[in-house]
């Protein structure tokens, strides 16, 4: 299994969550825990995703993940989870 | 599993307080290219720097995409070039041939500085140490990224006071030689005491001689994050405050053990050392001096500095060292006045000045960094700064710099802009006391009673 954080933050609107699964669903990437929040307003969503069934390289599938929030109008942003774990884990 | 607090955490500390890994630094020996041909030497130099850090900037693009990451710079080290050089060079043009081969290889390989034009000259210069530093004017002026070094003392063997005395004309001459551009020249020329192997951080780095062939050392930086982590407990008592430090500086370090342990793996170059240095640059909130200003003064320089300033450093570390077991370079904060605009500010409103700057270089991790002075100012008083700074370094045992530019043309009132992450600076009144006398002794300055440890 290879972990990836997925974050989705902006202004809440109708399809965000349906589009962003859809494109995981298409890219070979399974879900594997999502939680969200509202912040000031803003749709703040948290994936935990498993991306070692992915069909392209990470680095295409980050982008990819970009592109899709832009046509949402949301920021979406897809990293490695060791970067979280090496900070707020001992 | 990490929860979505902290995972907003991370990122809010990325988009909006500036945390970066400041520079994956490659450091790579030259000693296996001398020779006693000045051309073999300097094509030996270019294919072994293009065979190594052939894939050191899409290695850091790579790592910082998939991360998440700012990684801003990604530079290379050498070997000093006095030693590399000492075979073929009978002349100062030489060294400079060197000086352009190092230039050419790193605009092909895209990275924006490459240190290591530098003589350690501790305790003497040997005939090619002098004659690297006599070339160093002519070979800045005529690169782009080339950074030189020398390191005029160390606590183990005093200081050569004859080096300093050329590190004074040679950083004037440099001055000169780059008038047309602010004397940017100096700003890639420091003059050290007790300089660290493995600084990733320009334009100090060298690949000292006790390195491996190639070795990969990582500078975190994060001023922002400290301040924000700050402003949230606005008040609070010292325990809190230093106890907030340094849990920040234990998350920025993590970030950079991450990105230096990948950069290690898929360069296959062993990972050396994370410098966790509190690095400014001029952007908005990526300031050193908002940093002692949230801890509570007015301006940097204001009576309170040095120890707001010791305070920081000492949190700086003590989280750092947790997050990481190779701790290296120069680690600590960072007071360059061009870099930080909080400190160009207290310059103008007349709080920081040059002596208290050297008293805060006291208990932070470098020296007097990017201070712009009159072009006017003599060769021996140049020298006269670049002594009591290296003394200071000497005496306490600790890395100090001086990175100082006498702008030609220029006088106090005037500013300097050289632009990109080096910045603008006001320029800074020097005591115009002579210390003529002083520096014309020759010899060198013995080293301190508690060195002798053995």
């Amino acid at each position: 299994m290879k972990k990836a954080v997925i974050t989705v933050v902006g202004r809440d609107t109708v399809g965000i969550l349906a589009r962003t699964c859809t494109y995981l669903a298409d890219a070979g990437v399974n879900i594997l825990d999502i939680s969200q929040t509202v912040v000031q307003d803003y749709f703040n969503m948290m994936m935990v995703v498993d991306v070692a069934g992915a069909k392209m390289p990470f680095a295409e599938l980050a982008a990819g993940m970009e592109e899709t929030g832009r046509a949402i109008g949301v920021q979406i942003k897809c990293q490695k989870e060791e970067i979280f774990d090496k900070m707020h884990r001992i | 599993m990490i929860n979505i607090s902290e995972v907003l955490e991370t990122n809010r500390m990325i988009q909006s307080e500036n945390l970066d890994v400041r520079t994956i630094t490659m450091g790579v020996s030259l000693l296996d290219c001398a020779d006693s041909n000045l051309d073999v030497v300097c094509k030996n130099i270019y294919a072994k720097l293009l065979r190594y850090a052939g894939r050191l900037v899409r290695t850091g693009e790579d790592i910082s995409r998939e991360f998440g990451i700012p990684i801003v710079n990604k530079r290379i080290s050498v070997t000093p070039v006095a030693l590399v050089g000492a075979a073929c060079c009978r002349r100062p043009e030489d060294f400079v041939e060197i000086a352009r081969t190092l230039d050419r290889a790193a605009a092909e390989l895209g990275v924006n500085f490459l240190g290591g034009y530098s003589a350690v000259v501790s305790k003497g210069m040997t005939p090619a140490d002098e004659m690297l530093i006599r070339s160093i004017p002519e070979a800045l002026a005529g690169t782009e990224r080339i950074c030189a070094s020398v390191n005029v003392g160390s606590t183990k063997t005093g200081l050569d006071m004859d080096a300093v005395r050329l590190m004074g004309e040679t950083v004037k001459a440099a001055a000169e030689r780059t008038r047309d551009s602010g004397s940017l020249g100096c700003a890639k020329l420091v003059v050290l005491c007790n300089a660290p192997d493995d600084n990733p951080f320009m334009a100090g780095a060298f690949h000292g001689v006790t390195e491996a062939d190639a070795v990969v050392n990582v500078g975190v930086s994060g001023p922002g994050v400290v301040k924000y982590a700050l402003e949230q407990i606005r008040g609070a008592d010292f325990e809190t405050l230093c106890e907030t430090v340094k849990r920040t500086a234990f998350k920025i370090t993590r970030v950079g053990q991450l990105v230096a342990q990948e950069a290690s793996r898929r360069l296959g170059v062993p990972f050396g050392i994370i410098d966790l240095s509190l690095a400014p640059t001029p952007a908005v909130g990526d300031s050193v001096a908002d940093i002692l200003k949230e801890i509570g003064l007015e301006h940097p320089g204001a009576p309170g500095t040095t120890a707001a300033l010791a305070l920081l450093n000492d949190q700086v570390k003590k989280g750092g060292v947790m997050a990481s077991s190779y701790v290296g370079g120069l680690s600590g904060a960072f007071i360059p006045v061009s870099e930080d605009q909080g400190m160009i500010d207290a310059v103008v409103a007349g709080a920081l000045t040059i002596e208290k700057l050297e008293a805060m270089t006291c208990v932070c991790s470098v020296g007097l960094d990017m201070i712009a002075i009159p072009g006017d100012t003599s060769a021996a008083t140049i020298s006269g700064i670049i002594a009591d700074e290296a003394a200071i370094g000497m005496v306490n045992q600790k890395t100090t710099a001086v990175r100082i530019i006498p702008v030609a043309g220029k006088g106090v009132g005037e500013t300097v802009e050289f632009g990109g992450l080096l910045g603008h600076a006001p320029i800074m009144p020097v005591n115009r006391s002579s210390c003529e006398r002083f520096i014309a002794r020759k010899g060198r300055i013995p080293a301190p009673i508690h060195s002798f440890r053995n």
